[in-house]
């Protein structure tokens, strides 16, 4: 082979090897599939609705075994009192899981304390359960590939595969992973898998007899919780940490984190 | 060269070898990159459906409605038809094979949780009627005199 010829084959082989290579990355259909799939799981919550009666954080406990008498939880309720003094004052008694039945605030170490009606301004009650992100920081932290995605963009821990690190538990922003006292694994809220995967309700959302609760389907245009993102005036916690929740909530103040 | 520089390098290569064949047997086949990419999407494929097959305990109202339609006539007129029946009388799990009989919760801290006035002036809590817990006849159950599945006070 002359010399020529050589460099010329090698210039054709080359780049054809690299067309051929980038042509089939551009192609893949999988991956075309995970960029814009039919379902993508989202949640709708409307705080002025909730009325802080803590039938959803008993019913996913129960839902998913989480024991009652232990201080985790999957979902819980917070409540906000404010002030006309500017004050704001959060808590949330054992996550509300006898929901909030006395106008006395629990101030952890500081013991409870009660403001007077006629100081008060604001008071409602924010449901928190987990966001599962469009970008999960838990999901990235994951040392062994425990936690993940699945392809309708619902974040799932793998008991069998997890070592306990708790790294994701620290990764989270929104603090709704935990340890969990039996399975002795990070566990999370997994929008009741077993039961939307099946065409069910989270129970968290068959629980609330008021509707504050909704699950639904961001990429179907007739879904109603698709219908309140795209028209109503909602936000998400914590967008700063640009990990793109997928929790929308309606009735959202700036003092809620 | 000499037999000793060759045997660490021998050592090595069975150990590398060794950890190759432990981990063929040890991650299973569908462990890898799926869906979602290698950030988010690295796991075991067959977890997806462990999760999906996870044990519901809750049912719905139209699962106890199969069977107790007598009782849902009188609730469903009422105006707490919007408190799904197991919020009360417990989840069904296997009902009625396993438990036979469900607990139903008819305690005073069921009713105040959502009938416990407290002034919340931006959530629906101020629109339902609430008693003060301490004051409203505290030492008997709510139930002597409300009925749970018609509260309605005229026809008490």
């Amino acid at each position: 082979m002359k010399r020529r010829d050589f460099l010329k084959n090698t210039a054709v082989f080359v780049s054809g090897v690299s067309i051929s290579l980038s042509a089939l990355e551009f192609i893949d259909p999988k991956e075309l599939l995970a960029a814009n799939p039919k379902l993508r799981w989202g949640f709708l919550v409307n705080t002025y609705k909730c009325v802080g009666c803590g039938f959803c954080v008993k019913a996913c406990k129960i839902e998913n075994d989480i024991p009652l008498e232990a201080h985790v939880t999957r979902t819980w309720v917070e409540r906000y009192v404010m002030t006309k003094s500017g004050e704001t004052i959060r808590d949330c008694p054992n996550g509300a899981l006898a929901g909030y039945t006395s106008k006395l605030l629990d101030e952890n170490a500081s013991g409870m304390r009660l403001v007077p009606d006629e100081e008060i301004t604001q008071a409602f009650f924010v449901p928190k359960l987990c966001n599962q992100c469009s970008t999960p920081a838990c999901v990235q932290v994951c040392p062994v590939g425990a936690t993940y995605q699945t392809g309708d963009g619902v974040v799932l821990v793998d008991r069998k595969w997890c070592i306990g690190c708790g790294y994701c538990i620290m990764g989270c922003p929104y603090g709704v992973r935990f340890f969990h006292p039996i399975e002795r694994v990070a566990d999370k809220c997994t929008f009741c898998y077993h039961r939307i995967s099946k065409g069910g309700n989270t129970a968290c959302a068959q629980a609330c007899p008021f509707g504050a609760r909704q699950i639904g389907n961001l990429r179907d245009p007739n879904d109603p919780v698709a219908k309140a993102v795209m028209n109503e005036r909602v936000g998400v916690l914590r967008s700063e940490y640009g990990t793109k929740p997928n929790v929308y909530y309606i009735g959202l103040n700036e003092e809620v984190r | 060269m000499k037999n000793h520089v060759w045997r660490p390098l021998f050592v090595v290569l069975g150990l590398v070898a060794g950890i190759l064949l432990f981990r063929l047997v040890y991650v299973p086949a569908d462990f890898g990159t799926q869906e979602q990419g290698y950030t988010f999407g690295f796991h075991r494929l067959g977890n997806e459906q462990e999760w999906k097959d996870y044990p519901a305990k809750y049912k719905n109202n139209s699962y106890c409605t199969e069977c107790h339609d007598d009782k849902v006539k009188s609730w469903e007129a009422s105006a707490h038809a919007i408190i799904p029946c197991e919020n009360c009388h417990g989840a069904a799990f296997g009902h009625p094979d396993k438990p036979e009989k469900l607990t139903i919760d008819r305690s005073r801290d069921l009713c105040i949780r959502c009938h416990a006035k407290l002034l919340m002036p931006s959530s629906g809590r101020n629109k339902i009627a609430g008693i003060d817990s301490e004051q409203h006849n505290a030492k008997t159950e709510c139930v002597e005199c409300h009925n749970p599945h018609n509260p309605s006070l005229e026809d008490m």
